[in-house]
């Protein structure tokens, strides 16, 4: 896959689509691109976040440990951003995340994503949006647990 | 040192100095018959004078003389010559006067040069010899660029004038006053006249010169002190940058070097004025002859003979008199410049020749307790440290000593190695004082490591090894030149009073680390290393750097095995797809175009990183291949691609370090270079542009870049062309290239690249860290770990170690101390660099190998943090300068002392 089309598949991704196409050719040439096999790890819940990756082909698990052992609680599709968090909050990874078949991703180094947030406010907005959107779920999750109890 | 520079030449050199006041007074002989013969000449055969007759002959070479009371002998009555041949026989005897009168010169000045130099080599040796012997406090006070200035640059004058400091004023003077009684013999009170203005040269001129003398002294403290402030710069750069005072760094040195230019200008001024003065005495002379003896000849009171050969012998007392003007101010300058140093390097309580003297054998090991006895300690300001402290360390007793901010552990730490000294009380071994003990018994029977590392600029191994140098315990073999060679050392270094010690010998003392030679040596390295945790960087510096053939040989030998043993392992782990091996005729997708082509390491600058593009030979193989238009072609999309994406941001911008293509700086560069080539057809492109271009696509790399310019067709024309560039390589690039081939190794590539043998893929983000993992394996498995830490040891830590971080200095410090296996080894916060894990698990290591073998060393440990003295037998508490609290660990926390509450 190439750099051109590589930013049609950033384009895709909810995150970056109101970004200009040279900004995120910008963006994907900076970022590494990185392949893994099916089974293997991009990164462990604990990590230190160091980067962000966005699927551009391949299925990937999102796996959170119990006393059971791990659970999968998504899957990520292609065009889907994962480990982001982690970034903005300078905290550790809160899940693992799994290759299920052959994967292809980009690789957004933090302090590239962090630079990026600076210099495309449309981005950053973007990023709320969906960190509301998701925050929306978790309270509405929250209030049918409640009441369900 | 001898506060008189007179004496002290005159105590190192009379044999020399009279054996050369000789020699100048026996060239005095040839040199008058030189001043005679041309009068001889002239008169005899050139004008005839005694060759009135044709045919007629004069003696040559007649000896005769007039004895007192004897009357005339004869000695030899001469060859007699007529006038052509005597012309030429006289003309010959000039000849020869004129080349012993300069092989005499030549010698002398050969002499008076060695003369000097040997003494100056040994005023050196002098004063390094004193630093080494300065107490501690000392260093405390002064610049270390101040002494290396002294010891260079301010003594070096005396060199050029100690040949001259006793034979130039015996012969001038000797000239001086043989033109005087010349003059006084003429005429008596002409004679007066000279004498008087000679005399008032003589007071006057040295009474001018006072002021000369103490701008001399100022213009060198003031040049020592500028040099002393640029040393601290480079020494505190950091500090510089850090706090934004290069400025005030910039007035501190224009303002010194303002002060300097007007001690120098006014010591110029001073100096012209003076001879001034001097040349006009000098002229007054004549003046005063010709007014008073022309008086008198007038007067007829003086004939005009005596006149006239009064002025012609005055004629000769000038210039010896000038000279001797000279040379004074010469032995004042250098007078001033060695008592300055000499100052400077007097100091009190300088330690005893006898502490620092060469001993061969090993002592015997300290078997007596060490102990302070009422030791009382203050640092500089005069604060006290330590408070009449009574204790004993026993030998083979592990002791931990747990201090307050103000305890003053780290200062009984210090006294117990001797870097500073006690204020009262003592340090004691046994019943001897420890100051007293030579430090061949210090020096090799204890250890001391700190946090304030010193490292000198050399490799790992030889800092870590330098704790092992004490005396040359071998004699090297010398034969032909280079027995010569060192007799003839030996012979100097006798001359000028320093030592014969042989650099050369092996000084590493094996015996203390364990070892018995240099073959198993490198054991207990490995296992110091390994205690400090130190191994694992030093490997990684092993694998980073190229490895020195001519030691390292068997790596080179199992090159192919190791490349081999990578392959199957990553094979077996399934991880082949990690590395993209390099062969021979295939395109490796993982290496940069530039790569490919080459194929091979630049092992010079002529195919190195840009030069290469350039390379006019590479330019032709490119040419011949069809690739020249092909690669400007993908070197104007790649500029296109590259100042698309880049042109915007700002040049600081950290985007850039993925630009592997151009720095930042060369953005606007190449920016206008594509605008003015964008249409242009390729024919009209020059040279130089066309290079420019070409170089781009050299780094290109697809699965990386992934501008999709590389195809199958491509590919292969560049093997191809790489076979191209292989085939016809010219003689004088031979030694430019060193061609990948995977049965050799590549001198000019890292280890680590000789192992891989190809790139590691750009699409696995922890390829690097497991392949580095797998490689130690492979090396350990191989029986190659050893030669790889070696490698590693060659790393050249830096000035003052800064090529290390400061953990890895501390580490190494640490290991040093241990590597001497000492009985008492003493550490005082030595790994305060590292976090609290590191330092447990280091100390936890030290403790082991320290008492590997049998060996129970005394070791006393200046803890950061009081939970590490959990693992010694012995606590020992200070607060305020005062011991608290001595015990086991187990008691005193059973206690409610200080401890305890450092502990919680």
């Amino acid at each position: 896959m190439l750099l051109k089309d590589e930013v049609g598949m950033l384009q895709r991704v909810p995150l970056f689509s109101g970004i200009e196409p040279t900004k995120l050719k910008l963006l994907a040439f900076t970022s590494d691109r990185v392949s893994y096999g099916a089974g293997q790890i991009l990164f462990r819940q604990g990590d230190e976040g160091d980067a962000a990756y966005v699927i551009l082909s391949g299925r990937a698990d999102i796996l959170v440990d119990s006393d059971s052992g791990p659970i999968k609680v998504a899957e990520l599709m292609p065009n889907s951003i994962v480990g982001e968090i982690a970034i903005l909050c300078n905290s550790s990874r809160t899940a693992t995340v799994r290759a299920a078949s052959p994967l292809e991703a980009l690789r957004i180094r933090k302090d590239h994503f962090l630079r990026l947030m600076k210099e495309f406010p449309e981005m950053t907005i973007e990023i709320l949006r969906v960190l509301a959107d998701r925050l929306n779920h978790t309270t509405a999750d929250l209030i049918d647990a409640r009441s369900a109890k | 040192m001898e506060p008189s520079l007179a004496r002290y030449i005159w105590t190192h050199t009379k044999k020399q100095q009279l054996w050369i006041l000789m020699i100048v007074v026996l060239s005095m002989v040839p040199y008058f018959m030189s001043f005679d013969l041309p009068k001889l000449i002239v008169n005899g055969p050139i004008q005839g004078g005694g060759f009135e007759q044709p045919g007629a002959t004069q003696p040559f070479m007649r000896l005769h003389y007039n004895l007192p009371f004897i009357g005339e002998v004869q000695f030899f009555s001469g060859f007699q010559l007529d006038r052509n041949a005597t012309l030429f026989a006289l003309s010959l005897v000039f000849l020869l006067l004129v080349i012993i009168n300069g092989l005499f010169k030549l010698y002398i000045n050969t002499y008076k040069g060695r003369l000097g130099e040997r003494m100056l080599r040994r005023i050196r040796f002098d004063l390094v010899d004193r630093v080494l012997r300065f107490p501690p406090v000392y260093f405390k006070r002064v610049k270390s660029a101040e002494v290396a200035t002294m010891v260079k640059d301010e003594v070096e004058p005396l060199g050029g004038f100690i040949g001259d400091a006793f034979v130039q004023p015996v012969l001038l003077g000797g000239q001086a006053l043989t033109a005087m009684l010349f003059i006084m013999v003429q005429n008596v009170w002409l004679g007066m006249i000279a004498a008087v203005i000679v005399g008032i040269q003589i007071v006057l001129i040295p009474r001018m010169r006072r002021r000369l003398i103490v701008l001399g002294r100022e213009r060198q403290l003031t040049a020592r002190a500028l040099s002393g402030r640029v040393g601290e710069i480079v020494d505190g750069i950091g500090a510089v940058h850090v706090h934004d005072t290069s400025n005030y760094e910039r007035a501190d040195i224009a303002a010194r070097l303002g002060l300097i230019f007007k001690i120098r200008f006014d010591l110029y001024q001073w100096k012209f004025m003076v001879k001034f003065l001097n040349n006009f005495l000098a002229q007054l002379t004549p003046f005063l002859f010709y007014m008073i003896g022309g008086y008198l000849v007038i007067q007829g009171r003086l004939d005009v003979g005596q006149l006239v050969a009064v002025i012609g012998a005055y004629k000769d007392l000038p210039g010896p008199m000038k000279e001797l003007i000279d040379w004074d101010q010469a032995r004042q300058d250098v007078q001033v410049k060695y008592q300055q140093v000499v100052e400077q390097f007097t100091v009190e309580d300088l330690i005893a020749p006898r502490i620092g003297a060469l001993t061969i054998d090993d002592p015997a090991p300290m078997t007596n307790p060490l102990s302070a006895v009422s030791l009382s300690m203050v640092d500089d300001g005069g604060a006290m440290l330590l408070n009449r402290i009574s204790l004993q360390i026993k030998p083979g007793e592990t002791v931990a000593l747990v201090s307050t901010t103000t305890g003053g552990a780290e200062a009984l730490a210090e006294a117990f190695a001797r870097l500073n000294w006690p204020d009262s009380g003592r340090v004691a071994s046994g019943a001897d004082d420890l100051l007293e003990l030579p430090e061949a018994v210090t020096g090799r029977r204890m250890s001391y490591a700190s946090s304030d590392v010193f490292l000198f600029q050399a490799s790992l191994r030889d800092n870590l090894l330098y704790g092992l140098k004490h005396a040359p315990l071998t004699s090297v073999p010398y034969d032909g030149a280079a027995a010569d060679q060192r007799r003839w050392n030996i012979q100097e270094a006798r001359r000028s009073g320093n030592p014969e010690l042989d650099i050369h010998s092996d000084w590493i003392n094996y015996a203390s680390a364990g070892a018995t030679g240099p073959h198993d040596l490198f054991e207990a390295v490995r296992r110091v290393l390994d205690a400090v945790v130190l191994s694992r960087d030093i490997l990684d510096l092993g694998l980073r750097s190229s490895a020195d053939l001519t030691r390292h040989t068997e790596l080179a030998r199992r090159i192919v095995e190791l490349r081999a043993a990578l392959r199957t392992r990553l094979e077996h782990e399934g991880l082949s797809g990690l590395v993209a091996p390099f062969e021979p005729g295939a395109y490796n997708k993982e290496a940069t175009i530039g790569q490919n082509l080459l194929f091979g390491a630049a092992a010079g600058p002529e195919l190195a990183d840009r030069a290469l593009a350039a390379n006019p030979y590479f330019a032709s193989v490119l040419k011949q291949a069809g690739l020249d238009r092909t690669f400007y072609e993908m070197g104007m999309e790649i500029a296109e691609q590259a100042i698309e994406l880049f042109a915007d941001l700002p040049p600081d911008h950290q985007f850039f370090q993925q630009l592997a293509f151009m720095s930042a700086e060369e953005i606007p560069a190449y920016e206008s270079l594509l605008q003015r080539l964008k249409n242009r057809p390729y024919e009209a492109v020059s040279e130089s542009d066309r290079a420019m271009i070409v170089t781009l696509s050299f780094a290109y790399i697809e699965p990386r870049h992934r501008f999709g310019l590389l195809s199958d067709e491509l590919m292969s024309k560049i093997v191809a062309a790489r076979n191209r560039f292989y085939e016809n390589l010219p003689p004088e690039l031979q030694n430019a290239v060193e061609r990948y081939d995977p049965a050799k190794y590549i001198a000019a590539a890292t280890v680590m690249d000789n192992v891989l043998f190809g790139r590691v893929g750009n699409n696995h983000p922890d390829a690097p860290d497991r392949i580095r993992s797998i490689v130690y394996d492979i090396l350990d498995e191989l029986g190659l770990y050893a030669e790889l830490l070696d490698v590693g040891l060659d790393f050249n830590v830096g000035s003052g170690g800064r090529r290390l971080t400061g953990g890895q200095r501390q580490k190494l410090d640490v290991a040093r101390a241990l590597l001497k296996r000492p009985d008492f080894l003493i550490l005082n916060r030595p790994l305060s660099a590292l976090d609290q894990r590191m330092q447990d698990k280091v100390l936890r290591n030290v403790l082991e190998e320290a008492r590997r073998d049998g060996h129970s060393p005394a070791i006393v440990w200046v803890v950061t943090n009081p939970a590490m003295a959990m693992m010694f037998d012995r606590v020992i508490v200070f607060d305020s300068g005062q011991l608290v609290e001595d015990g086991t660990h187990e008691t005193l926390l059973a206690g409610s002392g200080i401890f305890k509450e450092l502990l919680s």
